[in-house]
Formats: structure tokens, sequence, C-alpha cells
């Protein structure tokens, strides 16, 4: 494929989360030829798929950081592209809410590290201004600060456009691929999994919850990663009238609270918890946390208490010791790793794949191919704000598969579903057809649609409905 | 398409029996409207026998009572459209219709909601745990199984005890699933005597009482069910590959609560009088969405009920907004459907739900303190229907405040 030797790529990404599919996507339209290796089946199905849905301003970050500095600008690229995209994305804007003393003293500090972070609209609110804002808050809500440019965008739909426009211009998407070993040759390195081994000339770790591991395989112990849980409850879209805006909570020494959000999908967001685990793979709820979450829910909006819970769930997300972002290239064996991309990493993804692509020209990386500047894909409208499908009498009237209701709570039609099965990054499980199209997402969890969405699923995409459904032989 | 004069979004017991009776009173251009490709709502995976008793005298299983009132309905001339969503229902009375041929703005003189109840699903109930699959409701176990003939699993705990508990331990077994426990947090089973011991000694399904999950285990694939004794505090790890919740009906109440239609805190269902008026003129509403989780037959009767009312004033009033004093619970008794009565218009009965056994039977009305009226219970038991006649609060004075209903 290469002149010059066995070299298949010039890039080998390591996780095919948001920041690994960025990375790839960038490096992609650089010139690179790519491949991304996952052990999960889909793409952004570890840490991206359980975040809490925020596009950030950064206004919270420490100032001169890394971090800072590319969560400013992913933000700013992620935007337009998810405009381009048809991504859908909310400007609801943020209230951080005091509810102590402890909390309400610690408001004007918040605005200074703001204006650091170059956020000039952040500003004090006073108690009365916060509840004509948001009425229905709590009794006990008392000043807080505005933070106009938070908003909320549809998280799935991010990484799948970044994966589909790297696929789009020839990356090799290697899922359900997990990495067993590495090996520094003369010529790059070679990625050693299960079934064969893949060379390439510079490898990427955007591993997420396994990043250090795969640092230590080229000898690096630069940070551990522990996983930290956050459980999240998602309300009905009843709910939705409740809050305009995400209300945040004022971090203190103590604790850093949860928020309540609005979803682009109309629902409502309860969370997160955080807890250090040990295991990387334990993304369960607990009696404990999800009773936590609704007694901090009750207090910031009491009238939540009545509507119904759509959804549970628990993230992991990649704690690092040291914290903050861990971005290091190490020239001499061609590797790049990108650890400790913790909550803000959905925005900050894109600048995070500049930031990678400028430590690789910094280290005279050449690509195989000539740049490419393609237009971003066009994702499926998923917002509810957006003109879905089955309201979109030009669809409708194209396909009629399209007004064929299947998913009723969210309002998904047949077409959605078959087109996701087919998709350029198709969706081969449950999880990845709710993550593109919502169906089963919504308040009957399958009641009304479980078997059919099944039945669908198994015909379109030739899987049978025991694996789809992992019934035990 | 041309206006409908009576739109019926749901057809299920409740709304194909309210369109039969109102074609049958003389309306014409009644329009039933439903979801799904096949008319006959929730029986039409319901593959035992028993429907129909209530309202057409006669016993048959789920689907033919489906097709049964589905052909009434047609035959009285009402149109059924299928695969159609009723996407909203606006301030001003209209509602945008969503299926393969299109969208549809209609403008009806009345619309009727008889979108049903579905079970509470086991995120709702907060159920601690990873999300593994083999994890059910009775509702989507059924249709699983009868309609999609998909593959389940063989070992299932059941979570809960009252009718639709043992019709879902049927439908396992029908799927070659053995149910391996039945749990309830109650300190009985609520359903009829005989099917409880049917199940526990012909099928050898224990009931666990006065126990709940405690946690599901299991990543991909459900692998055991966490059940707490609640009396000693005990876990018990339950192997099992399936896990169904069965039962805590929640009404489907979207459409109503969009169209500013006032619910009951009780019931979460919209607040109606006896004929399916709700608060908002030319909106009614009947069957499970007011009162979830009783039978077909009696969702039935109240649709029918709610269309003889509604074809009775339909050619010379607009569609009034429900009227009358409230009526209130105390506990044990959690719900009283309608909630709305107008002694000049008493409702045949009133149904009460309780939420714990009691010995006590009679349940006696009260309007600012002062009895009106008394009625014994045959039962007492929590998830059924306690009918008791309306009549109980025909002594009740119009404009005399609330109505309360207490068990002594």
């Amino acid at each position: 494929m290469h002149p010059g030797g066995d070299v298949e790529f010039d890039v080998a990404v390591v996780g095919a989360g948001v920041v690994g599919c960025a990375i790839a996507r960038h490096l992609a339209r650089a010139g690179a030829s790519v491949v991304v290796l996952d052990r999960a089946v889909d793409v952004g199905d570890g840490t991206s798929k359980a975040n809490t849905a925020i596009l950030h301003t950064g206004f919270d970050t420490e100032p001169g950081s890394l971090e800072s500095q590319l969560v400013v600008r992913g933000r700013s690229l992620l935007a337009d592209y998810a405009a381009a995209a048809g991504i859908a994305v909310e400007p609801t804007g943020a209230l951080l809410v005091a509810w102590d003393d402890e909390q309400e003293a610690r408001l004007p500090s918040l605005v200074d590290k703001a204006a650091a972070n170059g956020c000039a609209d952040v500003v004090l609110v006073g108690a009365e201004e916060v509840r004509a804002r948001e009425p229905h808050l709590g009794p006990a809500a008392r000043s807080g600060v505005s933070v106009p440019g938070e908003w909320v965008i549809d998280p799935w739909s991010v990484t799948l456009a970044f994966a589909t426009e790297a696929v789009g211009i020839g990356t090799v998407l290697r899922l359900g691929t997990p990495v067993v070993g590495l090996d520094v040759g003369d010529e790059g390195l070679e990625v050693r999994t299960p079934d064969d081994v893949v060379r390439a000339r510079w490898l990427v770790n955007a591993a997420g919850l396994g990043a250090d591991r795969i640092d230590e395989m080229l000898g690096h112990r630069d940070f551990t990663v522990t996983p930290r849980r956050g459980q999240l409850i998602v309300f009905d879209k009843l709910a939705r009238r409740l809050l305009t805006r995400i209300l945040l909570p004022v971090p203190t020494a103590r604790s850093k609270g949860v928020l309540v959000s609005p979803t682009t999908w109309g629902n409502v967001l309860l969370g997160p918890t955080a807890e250090d685990l040990e295991d990387r793979t334990d993304t369960a709820t607990t009696a404990e946390g999800m009773a936590r979450l609704l007694a901090d829910g009750r207090r910031i909006l009491p009238d939540l208490g009545a509507e119904e819970v759509t959804a549970t769930y628990a993230g992991l997300r990649a704690a690092t010791e040291p914290g903050g972002y861990q971005i290091h290239i190490h020239g001499d064996q061609r590797f790049v790793s990108v650890g400790g991309i913790r909550s803000t990493g959905l925005t900050s993804a894109m600048a995070v794949a500049e930031h990678v692509a400028g430590l690789l020209d910094g280290a005279v990386a050449t690509w195989s191919g000539r740049p490419v500047a393609t237009p971003p894909p066009v994702m499926p409208p998923l917002g509810e704000r957006q003109v879905r499908p089955m309201r979109d009498p030009v669809r409708i009237a194209a396909d009629p598969a399209y007004g064929t209701a299947l998913c009723h709570c969210e309002q998904v039609s047949r077409g959605e579903v078959r087109d996701a099965c087919h998709a350029s990054v198709p969706a081969t499980d449950l999880g990845g057809v709710r993550r593109r199209t919502r169906a089963m997402n919504g308040r009957c969890q399958g009641f009304y649609c479980g078997a059919e969405v099944v039945a669908l699923v198994a015909a379109e995409t030739g899987t049978r409905a025991t694996t789809l459904t992992r019934v035990p032989r | 398409m041309s206006d409908p004069a009576v739109l019926v979004v749901g057809a299920g017991p409740a709304g194909l029996s309210a369109a039969h009776e109102l074609a049958v009173r003389g309306v014409t251009g009644v329009l039933v409207v439903d979801r799904e490709a096949s008319a006959g709502g929730i029986p039409r995976h319901c593959d035992h026998t028993g429907f129909g008793v209530q309202d057409l005298h006669r016993a048959m299983t789920g689907p033919a009572y489906a097709r049964r009132l589905a052909d009434r309905a047609a035959g009285a001339g009402v149109r059924i459209r299928l695969s159609t969503t009723v996407a909203e229902v606006g301030a001003d009375g209209s509602a945008t219709l969503v299926g393969p041929d299109g969208i549809d703005v209609v403008r009806p003189r009345a619309v009727l909601l008889a979108t049903g109840a579905r079970e509470r699903p086991r995120s709702a109930r907060l159920v601690p745990g990873d999300r593994p699959a083999g994890v059910f409701t009775t509702g989507q176990l059924q249709q699983w199984v009868l309609l999609a003939g998909l593959p389940v699993g063989r070992r299932a705990v059941v979570v809960g005890a009252e009718h639709v508990a043992y019709s879902a331990v049927l439908t396992l077994r029908h799927a070659g699933v053995r149910t391996v426990a039945m749990v309830t947090s109650l300190p009985r089973h609520q359903t009829v005597p005989a099917f409880a011991w049917a199940t526990r000694l012909g099928l050898r399904v224990p009931l666990r009482t006065s126990s709940r999950v405690a946690s599901l285990d299991g990543h991909g694939r459900l692998e055991a069910v966490d059940v707490e004794d609640l009396v000693t505090g005990v876990v018990d790890r339950i192997p099992a590959d399936t896990v169904v919740f069965t039962g805590e009906w929640v009404p489907d109440h979207e459409l109503a609560r969009r169209g500013g239609v006032v619910t009951d805190p009780a019931t979460l269902g919209p607040r109606t009088d006896g004929w399916g008026r709700t608060s908002r003129p030319g909106i009614l509403a009947a069957g499970n969405l007011v009162h979830p989780g009783e039978t077909a037959g009696l969702a039935a009767l109240g649709g029918r009920a709610a269309g003889r009312r509604l074809a009775e004033t339909f050619q010379r009033a607009t569609v009034r907004p429900a009227v009358g004093s409230l009526l209130t619970v105390a506990p044990p008794l959690v719900s009283v459907v309608p909630a709305l009565v107008d002694p000049d218009d008493l409702p045949d009965r009133l149904l009460l739900r309780t939420a714990a056994f009691t010995d006590r039977r009679l349940v006696v009305a009260r309007q600012s303190g002062r009895e009106i009226g008394r009625h014994r219970l045959r039962h007492s038991v929590p998830n059924r229907s306690l009918g008791v006649p309306g009549a109980v609060v025909g002594a009740m004075v119009s404009d005399g405040g609330p109505v309360e209903l207490t068990l002594i």
C-alpha cells in the first residue's frame, strides 16, 4: 500500500471514542492513512456515550492550562461543525445556583476565573433574577452566576459524525478489536490484536479508560487512570417545562454537586454522581447513588419528583493522576498519548485533534496522501427541536417508511432504524440503534416497540435476534 | 382528508367501544386512529380467555376480542385508520396525524383520548444495576413471544403478583421459559385464588411475598436478580437470565397533558367526570388512560359510557368540560375514578384502589364531615379494582365541597 516497505498505515489510533474519532478525522483530512482500533463493537461505546451532553465554554477550567485552551478552541470548532453536520445543539445557557453561604461566597471567584478563561459574558445574578429566570427552582435557591455560552448538544451524533467523515475519506475502522500488545520497530509500530498485527508509522493512544495500559505497553507511566463512575437519571419529556437552562452546582471543597440539564432529545438529565472505583467495567447504578441524585433533584427542582423517570445509567469517566489533560509525544517511539481527557472531552475533541496534529507536525511526521477538504457528513436529525422525519412531509412522501412509526415514545420511524443499520458506520447492536435513532430510549423502554425493533434490526443487519439480545444457549 | 366529527385516539377496548356507541347512536364521521398496524390494543397480545365477559357477555381470547371490537365498530360505520400517530392535539382542538401517507391536520368537533396505559419499566422503578438484556415488561414480553416470535431465555423472575403477573408466567411458559420466582412487596398475591394456587402448585412457581428486587446482576445479559426480604433484610441472589416487571400501570397521558388537560395526582390520568369529560371542552378521555390497570371489559364499558353521553348531546351543544364535586380518598385508599361527580348525573360506578391489604370493607362517603352514603366491598385487595355503585355519593350536595371516601 505504501512505498518503501510493509507499513500499512500512517497512523493507528487506539480508541474509537469521541477523541479517537476526532483525531482520526483530523489526520485523515490532513492526508494520513488511518486505522482506528477499539475493543467495543461501536464507536463512542465507552466513556463517550454516558456524558452530560454539554457543550462547555471552559469557564471553570484552570486558566492557562492546556485543558482551558483546548476547551475554548474546541467549543468554537464543534459549534460550527455541529451546525454544518445537522447535529442538534440548543443554546440554552447555564445558571450556577448557590444554595448556602459557602456556595454564595464562591460566586465572585467563579466570575473572575471565567474572565481569565476568556468568558467575559459570565456574570453574577441576584437571587430575585435567578428565580425570575427559573421559576421552578426550589425555595432555598439563592443568587447565582449566568454562563450564557454553556449549551446542550447531542453527544452521540458528534462521535458518529467524526467516524463517518473519517471512514468516508478512507479511514479503516476496526471495531471489536482489542489491542493486546505493542512493539516498536524501525519503520514504526506493530499493534497486536488477537487475530493479526497492524503496522503503523505512528500510534495515537486515545484509549480513555484504558489509556494508561496502552502507555504501559510502551514503557510509559506518565499517569494512571481511575474510573470515576457517574450515575445519571433521565426524566420524562413532560419534565422539560421545569427549566430553560442548564442548572449547574457551585463546586465547593466538600462536593462538586450535581446538575440538572435539558437535553437535545427533550428530556431532563440529573447527575452525575462521582465515585472512584477499581473496576473499569462497573457501569451499574446503585440504590445509594440514585437516592442521592433524587434528593438533590427535589431540592433543585421540587416538581421533578412528580415526573416519571425514563432511564437511569452510569458512565465511567477516565480520571487521571496527575489530573488535567495528559497529552505527550514520544518522538523516538512515534507515539502520542492522549490521556486525562475528562468530561470536557466532548467539547474539546476537535481541538485535541488539532493539538495532536500539531505535535506530529513538530516531529516532522509526513503523510502518504494529500490533504482533503470534505464537508461534514449530514447526520440524521435527532434533536427534539429539529424537523424529524416523522414531521417532514417531504421525506414521508419520498419514502413512506419515514411516516411509519416504530418507536412511539421517541417518534422514530422504521425508515430511520433501517438507515442506521446500513449507514457507513452502521449500528450492529441494539445500543448502536438506540444511539443512532433514539428508538427504545423513551418512556416505555420497549413496552410497545421492543419486539418490533428487535425483529427489524435482526432482519436489516442479518444478525439473529438471539445474538442481539444475548439469549443464553 | 375531511374533518371527522369525532376523533378517537386509540383503537383499544375503550376507543373502539366509544366509537361503536357513537356510531350506533347516529353520530356520523367517527374516526378511530391507532399507531399500531392492527386494531384492538393490548388484548391483541393477550392469548388467554376471559375477554368480553363484562361488556359483550361472552368469553373469548384477547386476539378474538380485539378483532370483534374492531369489526363491530367498522360494521357500525366507524372509520379506523391504523399505523397512524396522533402527534399533537392543539389548543385550538386540531389534531396532527402522521402516517405512511403523510401528515394531516384535522379539526374534529370532539377528541376522545383512549391511549391506554403501560407498565412502569425497570428504569422508572429505579432498580439498581447495569443495563443487561433480558429485562422485560409484560406488554413487551407478550409482543415478543406472541406477535414477533422472538426467543426469550431460560429462567425468569416475575416481579409482581397481580393478575398480569400470572399472565406473564403463562406467556413465559409458552416461550419455554421457567419462572423460578415471583416477587411481590405485598404480604400476599393479588389475583384470584385459583390462579395463585395453580401457579404455585401446578407450575411450581414459588411466590416471595414482602420482598422486592434489590438489584439486577449482569452486564451484557441478565445473570441474577437480587431479591430482598423486606422483613428480615436478607438478600438472596436468584440466578436468572430474564426478569419481567409487571403491573404498576402508568397512563399514556402525554397527549392529554400536552393538550392542557388537568390530570389526577393519584392515577396520573386525566381527571374526568363519569362520562369522560375532562377540564378541556371538546376533549374527552376513557379507558385505562383514566383508570390504569383495569380490565379490558371495564375500559370498554367506560368508553361506551363516554360515547353514549357524547352522542346524546353531540348534535345540539358544544362538548362542555367536566363539572361536579371532587371526590377524594383517605389511606389506605389511593384513588377514585371518576374524580368529579355531579349529583344530578351520577355515574353507574366508582372505581377505587387500595395500596394495602385491609380487613376494612366498608366504604363511607362524607361531605363536609357529614356521612352521605356507605357500601360494603366484596374484597379489599391492592392492585385490583374495588367497584362501588355511584349511588354511594348520591346524597351529596352540589357546591357542598369535596366528598371523601374512607374505609372503615
